[in-house]
């Protein structure tokens, strides 16, 4: 039969893509709350076991993972509140649906990372790929660096921090939460967004479908204030907001069937 | 999904083929299906050929053996006949071969005479480019082309996964710019207007080894060159022509540039030194060649760069 005996439980894998087995790494550290272990010489499944088992098994209240060689898919959902520190640069797909960590990367990070975060603070020191913060549902998200393409998009929720520059459809169908770019955005910044605020501190090469320039309130002012202080970022450059223009989307929640009724 | 990755080294010759390895093994997971090189060694006076006989998965069976060995010996009749001095002939598999010649005719039509035999199919033509590519992973066809001692100043490799065409050698990139010298393509994405640009390269008199989008970057790219054009000028008028979400590196005798389309849907990342520039679909490949923390940056959309060896 098919897989029998095999311990991963993948009965076809005619590519030899899957990794079939990880043993517990033997170099992890633990010294009371704090944890650590070199990410070198080891595979990503291997990283993500001992992950989980300081953060659940063992009580360890702060990991920190050196050398993680821009392997792909590291601290995924983790649904705790504990830190975790990245000694080195991520792969792709870093800390996506997590819900509670506060995530510290020290180099730079590969496409998608934070992708459908619900609660906590990725914070990347430099650079970070394409879709940034995608889909994120609530947290902080912050990069010290430049972005690519499509950060944000589909946010539902929490903040978006850039101190450098960001591409191409940046913001595509937000629809809640708040961006702040203090650097330049690319093309279509905002397109077809529901809702949300997307604040820029340098150049629009264009806005997006239905993304239009927003009246400032102080609430703006507090807002951004109080995510630059709470992470250290200094004081914020001066921001251009923009907003959904309303005009694109169907806000009155009604079905076109009923639209038909109450529209004329 | 594919992944593309390419190397330039700016101060001589280094191991090309061992770091191309390294770089598209650590991308498997992009493609396992068949992995190709276009890698340049030191340019000499001697025209290289690489060329098939047969497809990997059909080049065995009844009466294979003599019929590889009969249309080889055609081949080199062949070269002989259009003017060619053979001086090696070389086989790793008995489908695949590489060949070196003197030789000062048209390219063109020493390609076609050659194509003419049963089964040929030329790989690639010039004084430095080779061309190499078969079906599995990165050290299946390092170790079975004996690319890991292979030296040069820079490449380009390919991993396929196999989506809308078979697991061959005709879908198996990079691609010669047929039918010019020393210029090849790999390329991550789709072009949506590839029937309109095959029909309009068809009609300048150019044909095609595949049914492929990434073959028609090569050859478009290739004729604005002939025409006088510098491969970034050729590269940016590319943005303007080509339609469709795509990655592209290309390679001729002396640069390796890159471009991305304005939608910037498909992934490149990029590390720069003095002495080497690497590009790859994913950081992880650069990090296989270069062992330490670097800085690293996605090029934006409509962005084209070139460098020099």
């Amino acid at each position: 039969m098919p897989g029998s005996g095999s311990r991963s439980g993948v009965s076809y894998d005619a590519r030899g893509l899957v990794e079939p087995h990880a043993e517990m790494p033997d170099n992890i550290e633990v010294d009371g709350h704090r944890g650590r272990f070199d990410a070198a010489d080891l595979t990503i499944r291997q990283i993500n076991m001992a992950l989980r088992k300081l953060i659940y098994n063992d009580g360890v209240t702060d990991v920190t993972v050196l050398n993680p060689s821009s392997k792909h898919s590291l601290a995924v959902g983790i649904l705790k509140r504990c830190r975790i520190h990245f000694e080195g640069s991520p792969g792709w797909f870093a800390c996506g649906l997590i819900d509670g960590p506060e995530v510290t990367i020290n180099g730079r990070v590969g496409w998608s990372v934070a992708e459908n975060m619900m609660s906590g603070v990725v914070t990347i020191e430099r650079s970070a790929g394409s879709l940034t913060g995608a889909a994120i549902r609530g947290g902080d998200l912050i990069v010290k660096g430049d972005v690519g393409a499509r950060t944000g998009i589909d946010q539902k929720g929490g903040t978006i921090i850039v101190t450098g520059d960001v591409g191409i459809n940046t913001g595509f169908m937000m629809q809640r939460g708040r961006q702040i770019i203090c650097g330049n955005a690319g093309m279509n910044l905002g397109d077809s967004m529901y809702d949300g605020a997307i604040y820029v501190g340098g150049k629009v090469r264009s806005l997006g479908v239905d993304c239009v320039p927003g009246e400032w309130t102080d609430a703006d002012t507090e807002l951004i204030e109080r995510k630059f202080r709470i992470h250290g970022l200094g004081d914020p450059p001066e921001l251009q907001k923009f907003v959904c223009g309303k005009q694109l989307h169907n806000y009155d929640a009604l079905e076109p069937s009923e639209r038909k009724l109450v529209i004329h | 999904m594919c992944g593309i990755a390419g190397v330039i080294h700016r101060d001589g010759t280094a191991d090309i083929g061992a770091e191309l390895t390294a770089m598209l093994q650590s991308m498997k997971h992009r493609g396992p299906d068949s992995t190709g090189y276009a890698v340049y060694g030191p340019a000499d006076d001697l025209v290289v050929i690489r060329f098939v006989l047969a497809e990997p998965n059909k080049s065995t069976g009844f009466g294979m053996e003599e019929r590889l060995e009969r249309n080889r010996a055609e081949v080199e009749s062949r070269l002989a006949k259009i003017g060619a001095e053979v001086a090696t002939v070389s086989s790793d598999t008995g489908y695949a071969f590489r060949a070196t010649i003197r030789y000062g005719g048209d390219l063109k039509a020493l390609a076609d005479y050659l194509e003419d035999v049963p089964g040929c199919e030329v790989l690639s033509l010039g004084s430095s480019l080779e061309i190499i590519k078969d079906l599995g992973d990165a050290e299946t066809v390092s170790g079975q082309y004996k690319l890991g001692s292979f030296r040069g100043t820079h490449g380009i490799g390919h991993v396929r996964m196999a989506t809308e065409s078979e697991v061959d050698l005709a879908s198996a990139h990079p691609y010669w710019a047929y039918p010019f010298a020393d210029v090849a393509v790999v390329h991550n994405g789709q072009l949506t207007n590839y029937h309109q640009w095959r029909r309009r390269l068809e009609q300048h008199g150019h044909r095609f080894q595949s049914e492929c989008d990434s073959e028609i970057i090569a050859v478009y790219l290739a004729e604005y060159m002939a025409q006088g054009l510098s491969l970034e000028t050729a590269m940016k008028h590319s943005l303007d022509d080509l339609d469709g979400v795509f990655t592209y590196v290309c390679v001729t005798g002396n640069e390796l540039g890159i471009a991305k389309d304005e939608m910037a849907a498909k992934p490149l990342v990029l590390f720069e030194s003095d002495p080497l520039v690497a590009v790859a679909t994913e950081e992880v490949a650069i990090r296989a060649v270069v062992k330490r923390e670097v800085e690293t940056r996605d090029p934006y959309e409509r962005e084209v760069l070139v460098w020099q060896v």
